[in-house]
């Protein structure tokens, strides 16, 4: 029997939110493709970053299901209350328990969540806009993310660096625009490995989905760098260090 | 909203030293059954402010849970239906966070609250 996820007949909607998509749809995928580790990763708090519709925190709640005895405290916060009202409708219909926050990225969970969420899935938005465009509370915030697509990416990253636990990992949905390689690069300093698990090309779009997770041999390499750079013998393990083939770690084997 | 969400949300307003826990307004209350999980209860015990927990559900009409808590009362059954209780099926459906230090509300609406802070208060 296949494991269950959201289904669009029981999904909740409003003129005013970014209804499921091929990125919604893609992240899914992904999840669904992990979904034995994320069983075996037994986590204890699961959060979506940009809940929407509700459609992928609804998901990821049915494919871990209560296939494991631990259960886990979902929850899913929007910027735009609309989003809110139809997550937790979508919840709702497809009987899913999970709390929902209105609120900007996780502004009120940050300090007592610290280092304690153990899954965060993100479908931000990434779309390359005007930097007008970003920020404003309606439908848009769904999609316009300023220069490279990257305005709202870079603001969360920082956020779930904080919000994961030690085993956390965080999966995100990007654009071959957002510069995937360099998203990766920066959190390899932060002591993040990483890996695209998923890609996919539509009409419009070239869609990565990564996975990241903190890695101690990873926090290593970025410690070290740091003393090299400061004896100043930086160049030459500068470039072997950000050499795009090293970031792709496997690590640890569940991953 | 659940006592679980309040234990995890404080007050970020500019210039607040101590945002937690917030108080509760509460104007409409609900119990929505829960499926009960041992393990998900003791997970959760570590993170959850007992104190916060209790004056909050206090708030909300329950007061069986006990004053403080510790490690081993995990082995009670009865100690863990309660907590459970608390923790879960009580819910904030409408009424107001408040914060400690300022006083502001920050609403709760239909089970979900709003912590969207105005430009004034980043």
């Amino acid at each position: 029997m296949l494991p269950k996820i959201a289904r669009i007949q029981l999904m909740s909607s409003h003129p005013q939110v970014y209804d499921p998509c091929d990125d919604s749809f893609a992240l899914v995928d992904a999840l669904l493709a992990d979904r034995s580790n994320l069983i075996k990763h037994r986590p204890s708090i699961c959060m979506e970053i940009g809940c929407g519709s509700g459609y992928v925190i609804t998901s990821l709640s049915l494919l871990l299901g209560k296939e494991y005895s631990g259960g886990a405290y979902y929850i899913a916060t929007d910027i735009n209350p609309h989003a809110v009202t139809v997550t937790r409708e979508t919840l709702e219909s497809h009987g899913c328990h999970a709390e929902v926050v209105n609120t900007d990225i996780a502004l009120g969970l940050e300090k007592r969540l610290a280092r304690s969420v153990d899954v965060i899935v993100v479908n931000p938005p990434y779309v390359p806009t005007p930097e007008e465009e970003v920020g404003c509370s309606g439908i848009a915030a769904a999609w316009a993310g300023g220069e490279n697509g990257r305005r709202v990416i870079d603001r969360i990253l920082p956020v779930a660096d904080g919000l994961l636990s030690d085993k956390g990992w965080l999966y995100l949905v990007t654009l071959a625009a957002n510069n995937p390689l360099e998203l990766c690069l920066e959190m390899r300093k932060k002591g993040y490995a990483s890996r695209i698990i998923l890609q996919r090309s539509t009409e419009e779009e070239s869609l990565h989905i990564i996975k990241f997770w903190r890695d101690s041999d990873v926090l290593m390499d970025a410690n070290e760098r740091v003393t090299v750079n400061k004896t100043g013998n930086g160049m030459a393990s500068e470039s072997a260090a950000f050499s795009p083939f090293s970031i792709w770690r496997r690590g640890n084997q569940n991953v | 909203m659940r006592l679980l969400t309040h234990n995890m949300l404080s007050s970020n307003i500019k210039g607040v030293t101590n945002g937690f826990p917030l108080l509760i307004e509460a104007v409409k209350v609900v119990e929505k059954e829960v499926d009960f999980n041992e393990d998900f209860l003791k997970n959760m015990f570590v993170k959850v402010e007992w104190k916060a927990l209790v004056e909050a559900s206090r708030t909300l009409g329950y007061t069986e849970l006990p004053e403080s808590a510790e490690a081993s009362m995990l082995d009670s059954d009865e100690f863990l239906r309660k907590f459970h209780h608390a923790l879960l099926e009580l819910h904030l459906e409408d009424g107001a966070l408040v914060c400690p230090e300022t006083g502001r509300k920050f609403p709760v609406s239909k089970g979900i609250p709003n912590m969207l802070l105005h430009e004034d208060e980043v």
